[in-house]
């Protein structure tokens, strides 16, 4: 199977090198065959391993292939660790960058950059396949910090808009941030076990439990927790959690595509993945867990509010995703790992779906983004409309699509849930579903229903898109719905991850609700007499009632509560903050340190100042320097003299 | 019978009238020239001196390189001397002094 | 009576009446006479040594070679003598004082008190046959064998020296070339011209 697991990876890895480096010579339509297929082998391998592992239930594989060095007894090696959890991820990672590569070959058709956009994909795609199928803690650094450079390089895609500049930027500081964390915690687990191997330190992890470390001065903390923080600031840098969420809205300079693959289903995930993965460590610390709740929480509803006063319909569903992050993190924080991945899984399946039916009504009408000048879409585009339709439906939890599956299943965790800041998520992810209804069929509805409002240019080119875009959104649509009643029982309760995923007796909520799971059709009508379900129709509702009955009450709310609307479309004042504070204080520091540091300092005191220096002294000493030969005589003897002196007498 | 220390004073005589020496001629390099082998001349006294009463032939080795190197150093001097006079027409010291800072 | 300690005193006696001389008299060829008696009476001090190599070696090497050196520059070259005695005075009492203070400063550690008789003792005196010359040689060929290389280089160098500092061309001097002239061949030295008969003239004409 080694051959398989090195083919999953290596497959997209030759396209990209193939389109990047010889494009030109290959052709566009080389370039997306090259990748194409690439991803196409990785699919089916992937689907081979999902067989090998999942259904035939065979032993996970962890081995080493390639041992990079061997320095102090610290091993720095390339392998993989095959199990439950990587079988189904590479299974998602690898089928919706299939579905991106070939929705790709329409959307980007006229782009100049075709070749490129292709490598940087599958680039992406081997990326993130590193970093999944890892079973090291040095190529899951590797995996996240090259998925977060395609991430760079493809938001900044256009290089010629400034914004694109500015986004691909911002999204790379804000994620150093978070990396920095990462990479610490990295270095705690080094430093105090001494391997870099997940196998060693899940081991040692339960010995340690109740080591603690000195930080600052005399606080004792549990070394556990700090690993498992600072592990988890890395998280948040990549899975866009408050108060690193700000880059990912702007990384919407991407093209759909990218914004579909990376910023929506799979790279955005990698933090939740890697909680999950880490769940031996978690477990240990409540702590941590809590923290991963609160933030899980607060970024799930407050994200959500703020999906409800966007215009760009891209930036709608950015919202949308970190609010759905958020709930995959609230499910961390419960320890129900189970479910955030079952929710990442339905998450990457619906939300890839509304990001490329939002790329082809983006096409449709010339790259207009802008839900306002949108409307009545339903008759020109009925596949996207209905692929739409199933997103939406699955986004907001409607019984029977999947999202309804993953996101009760959080919300009824969260419930069972007695960690330290339960009661409070349980109410945000309450909330959330509510906000997350209206904001989803707000757009919806202005959208693909209502007035049209196009600009009358567009519309006369106005038709469906080709099929190389709807073909991936029809095949995105069947798992959308299906995935849910297919996997919800044996991924959340009949042990699907098996021993790839720890969870202490005592935590886990997800074995208390299976007590009573009678099945995918029970857990459907248990859902329609439930709360979250009521508040996604109360919202659909006084969607339908804003935007379709009156459509003027917007407007006279919005002047009615100014004062939150402007909080909402300033982002809470967070990237006004990150401008004023970070950006504007690091140019201070850095003017600062330049004028004084440098210019005073350096320039002034040291660098021109040992030259002036000696030049003062030179000015003083040449004054001695006569240049006749006996005054140097004479000095030479009369030193001789006084040597002379101090040898007799002294 | 002679002490060795007469043979050291004669040796010390001899260095402090060749300072002497560079002190008043102070101009006239051919005379600091002399001085010098002058010199030279009082160390050698004292080696060969020191070497008879410690009856060690050493100091007669070290006397031979002192001569070889001031016979060396002689010419060398002389011919600057003689390239000096060739351009400055004058060997006056107080016209050098292009080393003056 | 021993004849050592008068032959010293006499000789020591000339050696400073000589070394005196070369730093005070006015003319420069004076002061290189002087010092050649100088060197003399130091030749003989050390014979009274034995260091008989060396005494001859002063006398041949310094009084035949470098100071007649000393002298062919000192008379070859025209110098005006007046303005090297300037300040011969006024450095005078300086220059005693600092020989002075020198000396006694010397007196104090090489005297008798350190190096004297009772402390010393006499130096060794050898046999009627014994060879200074065999001595040194047998040391300085075989432990210092380095040494005297270098010797030899240093005075190779100081050779070399002397003559690129002295030697200058001059671009008018002219001078033959040997090889030039065994090489030439006859189109260079004689031309032939071809020319018509002159018509006989006759003097008176």
């Amino acid at each position: 199977m080694e051959s398989v697991y090195l083919g999953i990876v290596l497959a997209p890895l030759i396209g990209a090198i193939v389109a990047g480096l010889f494009g030109r010579q290959i052709g566009r339509a080389g370039a997306h065959w090259v990748t194409i297929v690439g991803v196409a082998i990785s699919f089916l391998l992937s689907l081979v391993v999902f067989k090998h592992i999942v259904l035939d239930e065979s032993a996970a594989f962890n081995g080493t292939v390639y041992t990079w060095m061997v320095s102090d007894g610290i091993r720095f090696e390339i392998g993989f660790l095959i199990d439950q959890l990587t079988a189904l991820m590479i299974l998602v990672v690898t089928f919706v960058s299939l579905m991106v590569h070939i929705y790709t070959i329409g959307y980007m058709h006229d782009d100049p950059g075709y070749q490129r956009f292709f490598s940087y994909i599958s680039l992406f795609t081997f990326s993130m396949l590193m970093l999944v199928m890892a079973n090291n803690f040095l190529q899951l650094f590797f995996g996240w910090e090259a998925v977060g450079l395609v991430s760079y390089l493809l938001i900044g895609f256009w290089y010629k808009r400034e914004s694109a500049i500015y986004a691909n930027l911002k999204a790379f500081l804000v994620n150093r941030v978070g990396d920095f964390g990462f990479l610490l915690g990295i270095a705690a687990i080094v430093v105090y076990f001494n391997s870099l191997d997940y196998a060693d330190v899940f081991a040692a992890a339960p010995l340690m439990a109740d080591m603690t470390v000195r930080i600052f001065a005399a606080d004792e903390w549990n070394l556990l927790t700090v690993i498992c923080i600072l592990l988890f600031i890395g998280a948040m840098g990549k899975s866009a959690q408050v108060p690193l969420h700000v880059w990912l809205p702007d990384s919407m300079e991407g093209p759909t595509p990218i914004s579909a693959l990376i910023h929506a289903a799979t790279m955005v995930t990698a933090g939740i993945f890697m909680v999950a993965r880490m769940s031996p460590l978690y477990e240990l610390s409540e702590t941590a867990l809590s923290v991963v709740l609160v933030i899980g929480a607060v970024t799930a509803l407050s994200m959500g509010l703020l999906g409800l006063v966007q215009n760009d319909i891209k930036r709608v569903i950015a919202y949308s995703t970190l609010s759905q992050l958020g709930y995959m993190t609230v499910a961390l924080g419960a320890s129900a790992y189970a479910a955030g991945i079952f929710h990442l899984m339905t998450h990457a399946f619906f939300k890839a779906l509304l990001f490329l039916a939002a790329g082809s009504v983006i096409i449709a009408l010339h790259h207009e983004q802008d839900i306002r000048k949108m409307g009545g879409l339903k008759k020109y585009m009925p596949i996207t409309y209905w692929c739409m339709l199933i997103g939406s439906l699955a986004l907001i939890g409607f019984p029977g699509f999947s999202g309804f599956f993953s996101k009760d299943a959080i919300i009824e965790a969260v419930h069972a849930s007695d960690i330290t800041g339960a009661g409070f998520a349980y109410w945000c992810v309450l909330l959330g579903v509510f906000v997350t209804a209206l904001y989803s069929f707000r757009m919806f509805f202005l959208v693909f229903h209502g007035p049209e409002r196009i600009d009358p240019h567009a519309k006369a080119h106005l038709h469906e898109s080709p099929a190389v875009v709807t073909v991936p959104l029809i095949l995105l649509a069947i798992p959308s719905v299906i995935a849910g009643l297919l996997y919800a029982g044996p991924l959340l309760f009949q042990g699907f991850f098996g021993d790839s995923i720890v969870v202490r007796a005592e935590h886990d909520v997800l074995a208390q609700l299976g007590e009573g799971y009678t099945g995918a059709l029970g857990f459907m009508l248990h859902g329609l007499m439930a709360a979250p379900f009521w508040l996604a129709m109360a919202g659909v509702g006084l969607a339908y009632y804003l935007y379709m009955v009156r459509p003027d009450l917007p407007e006279k709310l919005k002047q009615q509560f100014l004062w939150l609307y402007n909080l909402l479309d300033r982002k809470y004042g967070c990237d006004d903050f990150n401008d004023k504070v970070f950006a504007g204080g690091s140019r201070a520091a850095g003017r600062v340190l330049w004028k004084v540091g440098d210019v005073t300092l350096i320039d002034g005191v040291m660098v021109n100042g040992t030259a002036y220096g000696v030049g003062w002294l030179s000015g003083v000493v040449r004054v001695i320097q006569s240049g006749f030969l006996y005054h140097y005589a004479f000095a030479m003897i009369i030193g001789l003299l006084v040597l002379l002196s101090w040898f007799v007498f002294a | 019978m002679i002490a060795l220390s007469e043979f050291l004073i004669l040796g010390a005589l001899l260095f402090c009238l060749s300072v002497a020496g560079i002190f008043i001629n102070r101009k006239n390099v051919i005379i600091l020239l002399m001085a010098i082998e002058l010199m030279l001349l009082s160390v050698n006294m004292n080696f060969i001196a020191f070497s008879h009463y410690l009856g060690d032939v050493s100091g007669q080795v070290f006397v031979f390189f002192i001569l070889t190197v001031a016979a060396a150093e002689a010419a060398i001097g002389l011919a600057i001397l003689v390239v000096l006079f060739r351009n400055r027409r004058t060997i006056n010291v107080n016209n050098l002094d292009s080393l003056k800072g | 009576m021993n004849i050592e300690p008068i032959i010293f005193y006499f000789f020591s006696a000339i050696l400073v009446a000589a070394s005196a001389a070369v730093i005070t008299v006015r003319n420069p060829v004076h002061a290189a006479l002087s010092l050649v008696l100088a060197f003399f009476t130091s030749a003989i001090i050390w014979v009274l040594l034995e260091a008989e190599f060396l005494a001859i070696t002063l006398v041949l090497v310094y009084v035949g070679a470098v100071m007649v050196l000393f002298l062919f520059v000192v008379m070859m070259l025209d110098i005006n003598l007046v303005p090297l005695r300037e300040g011969f005075i006024r450095y005078l009492p300086v220059g005693a004082l600092v020989a002075i203070i020198m000396f006694v400063e010397m007196v104090i550690v090489v005297g008798s008190n350190r190096f004297g008789l009772d402390v010393f003792g006499a130096g060794m005196k050898h046999g009627p046959d014994y060879s200074n010359t065999k001595e040194l040689g047998s040391v300085l060929y075989t432990v210092y064998v380095y040494p005297f290389e270098i010797a030899a280089a240093i005075l190779l160098v100081a050779i070399i020296a002397a003559i690129a500092l002295t030697m200058r061309r001059r671009p008018a001097t002219k001078f033959q070339d040997p090889s030039k002239q065994v090489l030439v061949k006859r189109n260079e030295r004689v031309r032939m011209v071809k020319m018509a008969a002159e018509n006989k003239t006759t003097p008176n004409e």
